[in-house]
């Protein structure tokens, strides 16, 4: 499936209601007003972050990346980190140098 | 920072996602994890009938999805018999390989649609049920429903008028259908959900798994306690973990600590106008559910060593 869709006119729907694409179209990271900020260097890879994001956007790596495309700031990676490698910083930026922000997701 | 890279992964789960990122959901909401894992378990030979609840929305518009499996967007009362529908007819095109869900919120299931899935429990239809239980109609802004819990606020059981009816028990009601194999998990336990999921998955006939997930915005609390707050719903007791197979009930988690169920509250604001009178209540409640579990547990599996079934279970249909 793609990523965006382009539906100009009734000749483009299909013949019955049926999806097209992929919700990853939508960059949720517009509506953070706080930012998770993972320290690679006190993280000890439990993977907590991962299995317990609602957004699906901290990658399974050790340590693992926030996708600040899709990241909506809740709290619960840095609420749920056992060593308090997640601070949640005022703003929807991410400050560069500590965590980058990666390349947009690819289309599953 | 290399050597780092190479240490082992801790997945205790599978790593494969048929939910994506760029869904609807609220920040912190637990019914998106609920989804994650339970088709994490489930897999992509899996249809899904969703009945209108916050996961019609959560899921995306036309012509937009986030999850990787077909979803049928149904009426609000007819989830189950959706689900039943087509499971007949994926048999009936010889794809007897696709599990049939139904995935429905707490109004959808336990009240609206109770009927359908009455129907297609007595029949005792191959489909899995899977229920999400934010305990309230969240979707349409906080009403209450039959698994609101007793003291609860909702926008119908304001805080002066609060609900003073228990839950329903839902778990009775499916276990007196006979079906066989029912169970309650939360969604702070991704393990549970993602075994319990499975187990149901491969067992044929009419199978409910009713998950407790929180909504940060209907439970009045900060999303980044969405987690904390449902692994207090467990440790507190105020929801059990339950599997009830062939009638038998097993309560698979039995917190050693006694937390009292206060702690599990005061997350929450929705139960911020309670006294202390009406905490010790609930505690109450929690108490004499507990006990009353832990008797039914202990006399259904005496029965089934006994008689060799503790239920009239009904063929798969
Ligand atoms: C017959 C009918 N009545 C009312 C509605 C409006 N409605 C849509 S979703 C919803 C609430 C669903 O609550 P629940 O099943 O608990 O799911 P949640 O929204 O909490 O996830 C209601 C009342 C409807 N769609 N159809
Ligand atoms: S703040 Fe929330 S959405 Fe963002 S990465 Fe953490 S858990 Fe995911
Ligand atoms: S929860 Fe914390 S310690 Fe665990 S993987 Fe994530 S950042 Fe690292
Ligand atoms: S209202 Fe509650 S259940 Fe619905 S999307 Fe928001 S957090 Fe999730
Ligand atoms: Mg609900």
């Amino acid at each position: 499936m793609s990523d965006e869709v382009e539906i100009r006119g009734v000749r483009d729907m299909p013949a019955m209601a049926m999806s097209l694409g992929l919700m990853t179209y939508n960059k949720t990271g517009s509506w953070r007003n706080m930012t998770p900020v993972l320290d690679p260097e006190k993280c000890n890879g439990c993977m907590l972050c991962w299995k317990f994001c609602p957004d699906v956007c901290v990658s399974a790596d050790d340590p693992p990346v926030i996708d600040y495309d899709y990241c909506k700031g809740c709290g619960v990676c840095a609420n749920e980190c056992p060593v308090d490698a997640i601070e949640m910083i005022e703003g929807a930026t991410p400050p560069s140098g500590r965590a980058e922000a990666p390349e947009p997701a690819a289309t599953p | 920072m290399a050597e780092k890279k190479e240490k082992k992964k801790k997945l205790t789960v599978p790593e494969e996602e048929l939910m994506y990122s760029g869904h609807l959901a609220c920040q912190g909401c637990g019914a998106t994890i609920a989804m994650r894992y339970a088709l994490k378990a489930l897999g992509p030979k899996t249809s899904f009938a969703i009945p209108a609840c916050c996961w019609s929305v959560i899921d995306g518009p036309f012509p937009y999805t986030s999850l990787g499996i077909p979803i049928f967007h149904t009426a609000f009362e007819t989830a189950a018999v959706m689900a039943s529908g087509l499971k007949a007819g994926f048999d009936i095109m010889g794809k007897t390989d696709v599990t049939s869900v139904a995935w429905g919120g707490d109004g959808g299931t336990t009240d609206i649609g109770i009927q359908a899935l009455s129907g297609a429990a007595e029949r005792n239809d191959d489909i899995l049920y899977i229920c999400y239980d934010n305990e309230a109609y969240m979707n349409t802004g906080v009403q209450r429903s039959s698994q609101t819990p007793w003291g609860a606020w909702t926008t119908t059981t304001p805080a002066r008028h609060f609900k003073k009816l228990p839950k329903k028990n839902m778990v009775d009601i499916m276990a007196a259908h006979g079906i066989p194999y029912i169970a309650t998990s939360a969604m702070a336990f991704p393990e549970d959900i993602v075994k319990k999921v499975s187990k149901a998955k491969d067992i044929k006939g009419c199978k409910y798994v009713q998950i407790l997930a929180s909504c940060p915005p209907g439970w009045k609390m900060v999303p980044e306690k969405s987690i904390e707050v449902i692994r207090l719903a467990v440790n507190t007791r105020i929801w059990p973990m339950l599997e009830i197979e062939e009638g038998v009930y097993n309560i698979t988690r039995k917190p050693r600590k006694e937390i009292p169920v206060a702690d599990y509250l005061k997350l929450q604001g929705r139960f911020r106008h309670l006294t202390e009178d009406q905490v010790n209540e609930i505690q109450e409640i929690v108490n004499f559910n507990w006990q009353r579990l832990r008797w039914l547990e202990e006399s259904t599996q005496e029965m089934k060593e006994k008689y060799g079934r503790a239920t009239l279970s009904v063929p798969a249909g």
